[in-house]
């Protein structure tokens, strides 16, 4: 009797339309990788420009292979405290946007302290953080720092986008705060709290790379900027360029995984979500 | 949050035996000086179909919100027979949430409020029967058409079995042949459930085709102005559409309603 049969939205020229649309995409990137790539190579042999200066593109491919161990266990570190910044951003935002949703008191006490965390450049917080605190953990923070506000503002928002007359409903059945939120504010919020964290997985990554510079003078550091850094010092410009490309292609990484997560999330009910699947 | 409506009235102001909803004195003001509504009066007689008529913006909506105790009144008094737990109300718009799955919009009040020994299941798919949507238990609200949302809409305000059913203009977003066949459907479950309606909009032709007796409203503040008992033979159905009488009393309560808006209105 209840066979779910609820017609797809989707047509079938719609999709094999769409399925040549994204490998259009991929081709012109990659043409246009291809083609960047092939000017740099040029302009590197013509010009006759030393390696110290600018190293061809073969060259950091070749110091990135060669370099391989170093790069590798750096980019670990980086990555680690990215991820350890990233997860204390969103706990930190969500929680934080939830007290405020409960309690305009906490929010009015507390929410200009944020603002102030936020629009001060990171990059001038750093080396005090790393006086005060042991270094890995004053990295940490200062990812931390740069990542939780955008979490914060995009729960809240979320949290105060839900449909008044549903917020009617749900006290016309004498739901609880803990109903209100579970059944209603917080999937209202998901899209928005989403879209946060996609934001704040790139600032992470931002705020830890900004952390091992800063910290990088100080020595012991071991992650992927600390690295470019160093090489800078030793005017090793190639292994700069080889560190450059694994820190860009982890963003990329980053926002690709975040991405994938909000549509998986998403996929069945958001408009977002659907505007990619038609 | 309707504890107000509790309370008992003094002896002689109160509502007849046998009344769903009475309003006494009910008045409305929003800041300081726009007066919305009132001051109203108003019985609800059990198992009655009444619809408010009125211009946009002329308070009705409000009066039904003050009923269902999503807006307070300023001043006066409403009154629920069985102290006001047994509501469902039905918004113009369907105000389903559109991460659940159908099923799962219809079981909500259960689930907030839940009462002793429901059977959630069993009580969404009765519910869904109802409205015609028992194989779209598992569709997502936008996968359905408009009128489609509002049946969902109004399988949630069955699925408590309340005595009260407060609908806000319910229809007056759906096209016409839509409008049709959901007037047909709301006739249909009121005469096989027999709750009380309390059905609000501004469509002289959708008041006196559904219900049994129509309250022509002023424009802002609200008050009531004209009544009229729809009294035809039952069950309706879409010959009444069609019918001398069915235009007499529409003639009749378009005038007062015409009335009503050049501020003309019997007190």
């Amino acid at each position: 009797m209840t066979s779910p049969s609820p017609p797809p939205p989707t047509g079938s020229e719609a999709s094999a339309r769409d399925s040549l649309a994204p490998a259009v995409r991929v081709l012109l990137s990659l043409a246009v990788l291809g083609a960047g790539v092939l000017a740099w190579d040029a302009l590197v042999r013509f010009k006759d420009i030393p390696p110290y200066v600018l190293p061809g593109p073969g060259l950091v491919a070749a110091t990135l292979v060669q370099d391989w161990p170093i790069l590798w266990r750096s980019l670990l570190t980086t990555l680690l405290t990215t991820m350890e910044g990233f997860i204390a951003a969103a706990i930190g935002g969500i929680a934080l946007a939830l007290l405020f949703n409960q309690s305009k008191w906490l929010e009015q006490a507390l929410l200009p302290y944020a603002i102030i965390l936020q629009v001060t450049p990171v990059i001038a917080i750093a080396p005090l953080l790393l006086i005060y605190l042991p270094q890995q953990t004053a990295v940490v923070v200062c990812a931390w720092i740069v990542a939780f506000f955008p979490v914060l503002s995009n729960t809240t928002l979320g949290l105060n986008s839900v449909d008044r007359n549903l917020a009617g409903l749900f006290r016309l059945y004498g739901a609880s705060r803990m109903q209100t939120l579970r059944y209603l504010k917080l999937p209202a919020a998901l899209p928005h709290i989403l879209g946060g964290l996609r934001i704040a997985g790139g600032l992470s990554l931002i705020g830890a790379v900004v952390a091992e510079i800063a910290a990088g003078s100080a020595g012991a550091g071991s992650g992927l900027a600390y690295r470019i850094a160093e090489s800078g010092y030793r005017l090793n410009i190639p292994r700069m360029f080889a560190a450059l490309l694994l820190l860009s292609m982890a963003g990329v990484a980053i926002y690709m995984c975040l991405a994938a997560v909000s549509h998986l999330m998403l996929r069945r009910w958001h408009e977002s979500a659907l505007g990619k699947e038609k | 949050m309707i504890d107000y409506a509790i309370a008992s009235f003094p002896s002689g102001a109160g509502p007849r035996a046998g009344d769903a909803v009475s309003l006494k004195g009910v008045t409305k003001r929003y800041d300081r000086d726009v007066a919305a509504l009132g001051p109203v009066d108003f019985n609800v007689r059990k198992g009655d179909f009444v619809s408010l008529l009125g211009p946009s913006g002329c308070g009705k909506s409000t009066a039904l919100r003050i009923i269902a105790g999503l807006s307070e009144p300023t001043s006066g008094r409403v009154q629920l027979a069985g102290g006001g737990r047994s509501i469902g109300f039905v918004f113009q718009e369907p105000t389903l949430m559109p991460w659940a799955t159908v099923r799962d919009n219809v079981a909500l009040p259960l689930k907030l409020s839940r009462p002793r020994g429901a059977d959630i299941g069993a009580r969404v798919e009765v519910a869904l029967a109802r409205v015609g949507l028992a194989e779209f238990a598992a569709a997502y609200p936008r996968q359905l058409s408009g009128g489609m949302k509002m049946r969902v809409s109004l399988a949630r305000a069955l699925v408590t079995d309340p005595d009260v059913l407060l609908m806000d203009e319910p229809f007056a977003a759906l096209d016409e042949i839509t409008r049709f066949h959901l007037n047909n459907d709301l006739l249909a479950l009121w005469r096989g459930l027999r709750k009380t309606v309390i059905f609000v909009t501004h469509s002289v032709f959708e008041s006196v085709y559904l219900s049994r007796r129509v309250v022509v409203m002023t424009p802002r503040p609200g008050r009531i102005c004209a009544e009229y008992a729809i009294d035809t033979a039952e069950p309706r159905s879409e010959d009444f559409r069609t019918s001398a009488e069915y235009a007499a009393y529409c003639r009749e309560v378009s005038a007062a309603l015409s009335r009503a808006v050049a501020g003309r209105a019997p007190r």
